[in-house]
């Protein structure tokens, strides 16, 4: 990493949902606690991983530092702009320079609009090119970066294939020319063939643009082969943060080991030869989520101290970050 | 590994007509399933691996579907000219089946004791009391937390995972000797899939029964599989066991399949390998080799005929024209 200010900084981010109850008058008699005081930063350049399992937050996460969720708590910065804060121009700005890409091609393009009118709806809000012209030429120059014939541009969504909807998305999220975009598991929905392709094109193109990337994932190997930096998320809380290989190598958190020891290896002989550690029960509910380390139910070296203190986030050396009594 | 057989299954050929034309699904696939033997039947989506296996069962809506051809031995009979009333004694008895996704499968208006106790009802002749007594045994085996008291439960009441081992405990209330799996973890978050990767291994070796489990994931593959079998656009391409297939692929496509895959216990190399292209559409007659436009072996006869499946070692088949190793002809 480098010393420079990160692209995107994020600090003690805090998205509770709550949940109301009555009909005329209502209270809340709880929350949802989808996110817990996440801190992170991401460097120009920089691809971080965040992966875990569903429902721990990860995808709350992605949503709320792009502000398409108010946040409950904490400060987010983006190239120097308060996300939470920003409005009118400003957040107009933001918009522009922050964009994300979908986990389902199918759902997130607008089955009514053809190709043209989706990747040309961002150069339009942000007045990009002067005439409907120069924009249809953009847009065609967009389908082209990302492997789509231009001539396609009057199609709809619903004539292309999963692999290539994925295409249509990345072309729109491209459109506002952003420095940062939040990936939300963008190949989880497709085929393994096209997995490679759709992971390939995101990586030219953070080459040639020099874009950041967040990419939230539950694919641990394709996060291990994408990202620099992998961030390790558990019940709304960052539990591990570190360097690609230190984390994969090296991992201090009971639960980052256990996750790690669950994905399968496609090689026999190594498959039944290595230890896994199986994890019991499941992901506890985020509305009542456990005390002291939120891991502590199901982790296999839990102590007393670990149901009683909320674990600190503590620096191991070399950019190595973990929330373990344990570790 | 020699077992006796238990399935055989022989040019099995499955079509559906629709309003757009005739979709070829399944062309002509031929397998043998041991006794005690898992056999992995992997491929994408759209590649007839799910339709190959209902076709056996009866599962196929006929019409618009249609199995123009092939035969099922199991147990001397026949499985595809077996009346109904027969077919139905076989299913979820001696051959059980479990599906993706345990909540559009099970009933949602129904307990989960309900729909054990009913199985065990029909084809066990159990009385009721015995089928609770049995249904609570198998939830207890199948690893589900306080059974008893979970049997008044509804399918929206478990988790994914618990509802996949309400599932298993159903599929296996009967004793079958072919448990069949049609993407039993795809829908499971990786932690839950190994708990249920690792039960199933518990009950094939308790029960000693076998398995067809399908899957596009060759990882799970990997730990779980005698043999595997890898499909592309309704045809049989390469069939071996586990070891060599994963240290010595033949087909182009299961080679690529493979390179498209990044590890998670290696450091990265390079950029990944991507197939080009998209899998073909199933509403044209095959032609040539299903795979040829998206290969990088190609050669002039692929174009032309489609290769059939044909041994390169012992236990080891596949359907190119190309020797991978050499880059030429076979």
């Amino acid at each position: 990493m480098s010393l420079a200010e990160p692209l995107v900084k994020v600090e003690n981010l805090t998205k509770h949902f709550p949940i109301m109850r009555g009909i005329l008058i209502q209270r809340k008699v709880g929350a949802v606690q989808a996110v817990d005081d996440v801190s992170f930063a991401i460097a120009q350049g920089e691809t971080l991983g965040l992966v875990g399992e569903s429902g721990c937050g990860k995808t709350t996460a992605g949503r709320t530092l792009l502000a398409l969720y108010p946040a409950t708590a904490g400060l987010v910065t983006i190239d120097g702009h308060n996300v939470h804060q920003a409005k009118g121009r400003e957040l107009l700005a933001v918009r522009r320079k922050a964009q994300i890409i979908f986990q389902d091609p199918f759902a997130s393009l607008n089955p009514r609009w053809t190709v043209g009118t989706i990747v040309g709806e961002p150069i339009k809000v942000h007045k990009l090119t002067k005439s409907s012209k120069e924009r249809s030429a953009r847009v065609k120059e967009l389908m082209e970066l990302v492997g789509l014939n231009a001539r396609l541009i009057n199609r709809f969504p619903h004539e292309f294939s999963g692999g290539q909807r994925q295409r249509i998305g990345v072309a729109r999220a491209l459109a506002s020319e952003p420095k940062f975009i939040v990936c939300d598991e963008p190949i989880s929905a497709l085929d393994v063939s096209i997995q490679a392709q759709v992971v390939n094109l995101l990586e030219d193109l953070q080459d040639r643009l020099g874009l950041t990337y967040l990419f939230i994932a539950h694919d641990l190997s394709m996060v291990r082969h994408i990202c620099d930096r992998v961030a390790v998320m558990y019940l709304g809380v960052i539990v591990e943060l570190a360097e690609r290989n230190e984390l994969y190598e090296n991992p201090l958190n009971p639960y980052t080991q256990s996750l790690l020891s669950a994905v399968p290896i496609p090689d026999p002989k190594k498959d039944r030869a290595r230890q896994r550690t199986i994890l019991t029960g499941d992901v506890p509910s985020p509305i009542n989520p456990p005390s002291g380390c939120r891991f502590h139910p199901r982790c296999p070296v839990a102590i007393p101290l670990c149901s009683e203190a909320r674990p600190e986030w503590r620096d191991m050396g070399g950019n190595h970050w973990v929330a373990c009594h344990r570790a | 590994m020699d077992r006796p057989t238990l399935l055989e299954v022989n040019d099995l050929k499955t079509r559906f007509h629709t309003a757009e034309g005739t979709i070829y699904a399944v062309n002509g696939i031929s397998y043998i399933l041991k006794e005690g033997e898992t056999l992995a039947v992997v491929g994408e989506s759209g590649c007839g691996k799910s339709v190959s296996v209902q076709s056996l069962l009866g599962l196929i809506p006929i019409p618009p579907g249609e199995i123009a051809s092939g035969s099922a031995v199991y147990q001397d009979r026949d499985l595809l000219k077996m009346a109904e009333p027969e077919l139905e004694k076989v299913r979820g008895k001696e051959i059980a089946m479990i599906f993706q996704d345990p909540m559009t499968s099970l009933n949602p208006v129904l307990t989960i004791g309900k729909q054990i106790t009913e199985s065990l009802e029909k084809h066990m002749k159990m009385n009721h009391d015995e089928a609770v007594r049995r249904a609570v045994e198998l939830l207890e085996w199948v690893g589900l937390p306080d059974p008893a008291r979970r049997l008044g439960d509804y399918p929206h009441q478990f988790s994914g995972g618990m509802r996949q081992r309400v599932m298993i405990a159903m599929a296996l209330a009967c004793g079958p000797t072919i448990l069949i799996a049609d993407e039993p973890t795809t829908a499971l978050d990786v932690t839950i899939q190994a708990q249920i990767v690792e039960l199933v291994k518990r009950l094939r070796q308790e029960v000693g029964m076998a398995m067809i489990w399908i899957t596009h994931d060759l990882g799970v593959v990997a730990g779980l599989a005698d043999r595997v079998i890898v499909m592309y656009a309704g045809f049989i391409v390469e069939e071996a066991d586990v070891e060599s297939l994963y240290e010595d692929p033949r087909h182009p496509y299961t080679l690529a399949l493979l390179a498209a895959l990044p590890r998670v216990d290696r450091r990265r190399h390079q950029r990944l390998m991507s197939i080009p292209g998209a899998p073909p559409n199933l509403l044209v007659a095959p032609h040539g080799c299903p795979f040829a436009p998206r290969c990088e072996r190609v050669i002039e006869r692929c174009q032309a005929e489609n290769p059939s499946l044909e041994a390169v070692a012992p236990r080891h088949r596949i359907a190119c024209w190309v020797d991978v190793q050499t880059g030429g002809p076979r």
